[in-house]
């Protein structure tokens, strides 16, 4: 069994992290270029960890399987990112946004880890204001906030609504200024592929250059993985496309410990699926929430009726009957879950029967058309062109989808795996958000982890490393690893069968949006933990992949990690089977409150449920680090 | 080929251009999209082609992409001559179908440019960009030595003005729709950024310098005033910053000329 | 770091010299007009105008050279640009071509600048060199007898009575042939065109343009652009519609 130790710091909370930071060992600076780093993924967490540990002088080799890294996934996010600032007066603390974002995540969380998070966010805006990250501005030219959901400040921080963008780009910009200095170097179409252990340390990686098919083999002192989140394994999702579990998958394999893998945050006001040959679900910004009002027809016949020619008496304003308090604004989760409830009724909208409405013909009549287009035209716009649907004649049809996922990789308080010298950083750790993540907080994390926790807790780690002793890259377990990479290239394109990787990838996705999307049941659950190893197996014995592996062949890439996603949807299933209780974004249909409400189970479930691999074909094993809370008391979470 | 509106499925005729890699010669080939759905983008068009090609044992059609919705500048198709294809202020991956009309032929090629040498099929090698951007699209500042954010107030304008020139999404189509393939309005658009904050006046001349440089020594055309770039720009920004950015080279020269130190040991051309 | 050396070597320093010798050159042609629009006044002006630039002397060579160097600058530098450009694209052309906004001014700027330097060769060796026709030239036409001052800012800078070249007479004669006036028309009208283009551009290259201004800026170019054509126009025009005559066989205009 794996050793689960959190590392926590002693002491009082808001002391943990300064005094953890001045017990760490340091490496001496000039011994800092002796250390060779790699870095997989230059997303927010990526390029910002990338980039400061080459500031510090440690040699960074920094791999992804974007064409550059400004593509990363977190170009994408929206809405802003989050600082205990208190910039607006309204009464925000480091402890606020402590206590939203533990209460949030609906008690799974590690305090230590999110107080520190709450602490060192207030330098990410400092140090992006720095970067030149044109954040907006009010008229004074000090910056502006608006609030999101889940807290009752203004603390998000944002750049119109390409707050990801703006952040990355500037995460970028450090990056490749020390690629240009020569201090990171950087590889980009790489496709990190295996871990590598030598004497139970990580000390290097496996990787497929997309463009030419070689397969390299590359060493160092520690490896990070910053590699995003794995909600692709719902095929559908506002993922990229790209976004895939890969690294952090075969790392589990090689011994790394995967926590909660069914954590899954599903966003309710996403643009509805349209056809079978839909690739991606567009999130339409939660802002939309605030002057939009959500209903559907009260009987289940009207469905399909215009809109308009439904009476007011006739619509059920479903959000604001349940939760008169915070209406339309309640959390994602909640929100997700009760659309689905009515669509389950029968009383969904849209061709697929599964969408609610959105209307805002009571924000026009208040606002005027005009009014309205200031504050969204952006996003009816969008909504316009993927639906061919003006939002301003006739209600937006919304519904849920995958957004994110605050499973990852089991790290400790310095954001290192059960593996020593393998650190796991932003969406692909678990560490921060519990079972839910509140808006606006993962571009916080992300950030926090490569500009502020990892420069201090890698060199804790490399100090006990003897300078010059990183491995050779052409010893046995390289070459094992690298083997291994190669016969399972070998057999994906040997494989005689018949149907395209996106077969199976839309399967399973049908298969974990339907047992292990936003509501699960045991039965569910099992028989999904049945229909996945049979879709595994034939995948293996039917998939086509057609050309060769020496060149770019992206059938070959999508190959490998539809086949990690079959296998981490099982224990995404194995993992929402075992948690005998509702919380956050996983919630069992036998675990809830009258009211619909989770119901959680802290005394059987106060815990982190981690997964260790045991071989192929065997049950992997669940490790359980507790949770202690020191400072908060779990408390049943209440948005009405 | 403006929206036909309609719900009715469609089918068209792709002339696709296939290339091996960037040492072989390309060729365009035919492909029959059939009963396509009008709600269906262009990239899953291009999907569902795939997966016929791939189950007929063909190789399927290589193309960029990745978010799918227009924001991380993957996605780079010239669909009709036009980069991004039909539509303005969108990306490849924003096209829909209903755009097309029943028969229509369509051809699609790469992005064009020396710059940009084809990887495969539809999928170039956009690094000169990465380049760029290493020899001075930043400001200089390590983590942890970054003064109070609100210390240093920026006129809600500039902030503004700079965040139209950030929205760059660095796609190339800016370079693949110039006549002269050059890529002006990236490098201004970074320039023109960072040159707008205080934050980044200290590296101002020495930026320009370095980036047009390099700019220069890959290989891209230079600008003649088209203003097909911007006008091909999926984020519409304005021409306006390459003015801008050869007002800020032509003083920064000047400023170079006379006291070399302040272009740095790498600026300048 | 030359600055000099920059201006030639980096993209947008060519650029800039294409700007700044397009706008000498531009001063040029301003200047050359407006000169010869005094063709409409008694022949005293042309001619005396005429003499008094011959009596620069030296500054008059000065000016050549950098009229001259001007050019030369500005066709080098449109033929490097234009060289690398067919260069930037690559080894592949697009199949489908397709112009979203790019002005036919723009796109034509190659085809016109060249026509515009053939004709100014055509047009020295009609006027200044005097081989296009030997008879019309001005060394072979009778001397002009000043009648009156030639004043230059106030200053009487040919006197009454100096025997000069009838640089008026030549003009007229030239224009008499309707071949070299259309030539001529159609040069000039090819040279707008190419100012139209050139001075919107000149604007960008030298930043000076921007967002609030672009439109004013278009604007001005083609009011001067029109203005410039039209102007150039009514010399030709007036000889050909026969307003304009020579003023040896009667007065000059035929209104007076
Ligand atoms: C539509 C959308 C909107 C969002 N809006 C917000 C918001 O407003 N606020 C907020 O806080 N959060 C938001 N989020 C969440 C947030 O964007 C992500 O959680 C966060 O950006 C993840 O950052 P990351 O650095 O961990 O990973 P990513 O940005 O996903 O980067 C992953 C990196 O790893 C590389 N990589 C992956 N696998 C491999 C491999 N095998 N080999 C080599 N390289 C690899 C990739 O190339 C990439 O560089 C949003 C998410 C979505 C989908
Ligand atoms: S795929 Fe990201 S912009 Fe088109």
């Amino acid at each position: 069994m794996a050793t689960l130790d959190s590392k926590t710091p002693p002491g009082p909370l808001a002391d943990k992290w300064r005094k953890h930071k001045a017990d760490m060992k340091l490496v001496n600076p000039a011994n800092k270029r002796k250390y060779e780093v790699i870095v997989v993924g230059a997303g927010l967490a990526g390029a910002s960890a990338a980039s400061s540990l080459a500031d510090m002088g440690y040699k960074v080799k920094c791999f992804v399987f974007h064409d550059s890294p400004r593509r990363a996934h977190s170009i994408a996010a929206q809405g802003g990112i989050n600082a205990a600032k208190n910039y607006q007066n309204d009464g925000d603390s480091v402890y606020r946004l402590f206590y939203d974002t533990i209460k949030g995540g609906d008690y799974r969380s590690r305090e230590a880890n999110v107080h520190r998070l709450a602490e060192v966010s207030v330098n990410i805006i400092d140090q992006c204001v720095a970067q030149g990250v044109p954040f907006a501005r009010e008229y004074g030219g000090l910056l502006a906030n608006r609030s999101f959901g889940g807290a009752q400040v203004s603390r998000t921080f944002y750049a119109r609504g390409q707050t990801g963008q703006q952040l990355l780009l500037g995460a970028y910009s450090a990056l490749m200024r020390n690629v240009g200095a020569g201090t990171v170097e950087l590889h980009t179409q790489r496709e990190m592929l295996d871990l590598v252990i030598v004497d139970g340390q990580a000390k290097g990686v496996v990787i497929r250059d997309l463009v030419t098919g070689a397969i390299e083999r590359h060493a160092a002192d520690a490896v990070v993985l910053a590699t995003g989140g794995y909600g692709n394994v719902f095929n559908l999702s506002t993922y990229a496309r790209g976004s895939n579990a890969t690294a952090i998958w075969r790392a589990y394999k090689r011994g790394a410990c995967f926590a909660n893998p069914c954590y899954t945050q599903i966003h309710p006001t996403c643009i509805p699926v349209s056809g079978d040959y839909q690739s991606k679900l567009t999130l339409m910004s939660e802002s939309l929430r605030n002057d939009g009002r959500i209903w559907v027809p009260k009987k289940a016949e009207d469905r399909r009726k215009d809109p308009s020619a439904i009476a007011d008496a006739d619509r059920d304003y479903f959000l604001e009957r349940m939760y008169p308090a915070f209406g339309n604004l309640c959390p994602r989760d909640i929100a997700s879950r009760a659309a689905k409830r009515v669509c389950d009724e029968g009383r969904g909208v849209g061709p697929s029967g599964l969408g609610v409405y959105l209307d805002f013909s009571d924000a026009i009549s208040r606002l005027g058309a005009n009014g309205v287009r200031e504050r969204y035209g952006n996003l009816f716009d969008i909504y316009h062109e993927i639906t061919a649907e003006s939002a301003y004649e006739q209600p937006m049809r919304i519904f849920p989808a995958v957004h994110y996922t605050m499973g990852g990789l089991w790290v400790d308080y310095n954001l290192m795996s059960n593996v020593p010298g393998l650190f796991v950083l932003g969406e692909a750790n678990f560490s921060d958000h519990g079972a839910n993540r509140l808006g606006a907080s993962a571009l916080m994390q992300g950030l926090a982890d490569g500009y502020f926790v990892i420069p201090y807790t890698i060199g804790d780690y490399l100090a006990t490393q003897k300078p010059g002793s990183c491995p050779k890259a052409d010893g046995p377990e390289f070459k094992a690893a690298e083997d291994n990479i190669r016969t399972m290239t070998k057999r994906l394109l040997d494989n005689p069968g018949r149907e395209p990787v996106s077969h199976f990838h839309k399967r399973l996705g049908k298969l974990m949006w339907e047992f292990c999307g936003m509501a699960r049941t045991k039965a569910g659950l099992e028989t999904a933990l049945q229909k996945i190893p049979e879709l595994r197996e034939e995948f293996w014995a039917n998939v086509r992949v057609p050309g060769s592996g020496d060149s770019l062949n992206q059938s070959l890439e999508q190959a490998g990690r539809v086949a990690d996603f079959i296998e981490l949807g099982e224990l995404m299933c194995r993992d929402a089977l075992t948690r005998e209780e509702s919380c956050g974004g996983h919630f069992r249909e036998e675990h809830q409150h009258p009211d619909g409400e989770c119901k959680r189970n802290d005394e059987g479930f106060g815990h982190v449920a981690a997964w260790e691999f045991k071989g192929p074909g065997q049950a992997p094993a669940r490790n359980v680090e507790a949770l202690n809370y020191e400072s908060v008391k779990m408390s049943v979470r209440n948005y009405k | 080929m403006v929206a036909a509106n309609s719900t009715q499925p469609l089918s068209i005729t792709l002339r696709v251009w296939r290339q091996a890699d960037a040492r072989q010669p390309g060729k365009f080939v035919e492909y029959q999209a059939r009963e396509l759905s009008p709600d269906m983008s262009f990239l899953e068009m291009l999907d569902v082609v795939n997966d016929q090609l791939t189950v007929k044992g063909e190789d399927p059609i290589a193309f960029a992409h990745d978010c799918r919705e227009g924001i991380c500048g993957t996605c780079s198709c010239t669909i009709n001559g036009k980069p991004h294809g039909p539509g303005r202020g969108v990306a490849t991956c924003q096209i829909y179908m209903r755009t097309f009309r029943d028969g229509d032929v369509v051809t699609v090629e790469p992005f064009r440019a020396a710059a940009f040498p084809v990887v495969k099929d539809l999928v170039t090698d956009r690094s000169a960009f990465d380049k760029i951007q290493s020899a001075g699209g930043f400001i200089t500042v390590r983590a942890g030595s970054a003064p109070e954010a609100n210390g240093l107030p920026v006129p809600k304008p500039d902030a503004d003005l700079a965040m139209d020139a950030a929205t760059c999404i660095g796609c190339g189509a800016c370079v693949a729709a110039c006549k002269n393939a050059s890529a002006m309005l990236f490098v201004a658009a970074k320039v023109s950024h960072l040159g707008l904050m205080p934050q980044g006046q200290a590296e101002r001349d020495r930026r320009v310098l370095a980036m047009v440089g390099t700019m220069d020594e890959l290989g891209f055309g230079n600008c003649t005033n088209y203003y097909e770039c911007s006008a091909a720009c999926p984020k519409l920004i304005s021409h306006d910053f390459i003015a801008r950015m050869n007002g800020d080279y032509l003083k920064a020269s000047f400023r170079a000329a006379l006291k070399p130190e302040s272009a740095g040991a790498s600026g300048g051309v | 770091m030359h600055f000099f050396g920059s201006l030639f070597r980096s993209s947008i320093g060519r650029k800039v010299l294409m700007a700044v010798t397009g706008l000498i050159l531009i001063g040029f042609v301003i200047g050359h007009l407006v000169g010869n629009l005094q063709v409409f006044q008694h022949p005293d002006h042309l001619n005396g105008y005429a003499q008094f630039l011959q009596q620069l002397g030296p500054w008059l060579w000065v000016a050549r050279g950098v009229l001259l160097v001007s050019v030369v600058i500005h066709v080098w530098a449109a033929t490097v640009l234009t060289l690398e450009n067919n260069r930037a694209r690559g080894p592949e052309a697009y199949r489908i071509k397709h112009t979203i906004r790019a002005t036919l001014a723009s796109r034509t700027m190659r085809l016109t600048g060249y026509v515009v330097l053939a004709f100014v060769v055509y047009h020295l060796a009609h006027f200044t060199w005097g081989s296009v026709s030997r008879e019309s030239f001005k060394d072979n036409l009778e001397l002009y007898t000043m009648q009156s001052d030639y004043k230059f800012a106030g200053i009487p800078v040919v006197k009454a009575g100096a025997e000069v070249h009838d640089v008026h007479e030549m003009v007229v004669l030239g224009f008499s042939h309707p071949l070299v006036s259309l030539f001529y028309i159609v040069a000039v009208g090819l040279l707008s065109f190419h100012l139209l283009h050139g001075l919107d551009s000149m604007f960008q290259t030298l930043g000076l343009r921007s967002g609030r201004w672009s439109g004013a800026l278009r604007t001005i170019a083609v009011v001067f652009c029109v203005t410039y054509f039209a102007g150039n126009l009514l010399i030709p025009g007036a000889v050909l519609a026969g307003n304009l005559r020579p003023h040896t066989a009667g007065p000059a205009f035929s209104s007076r």
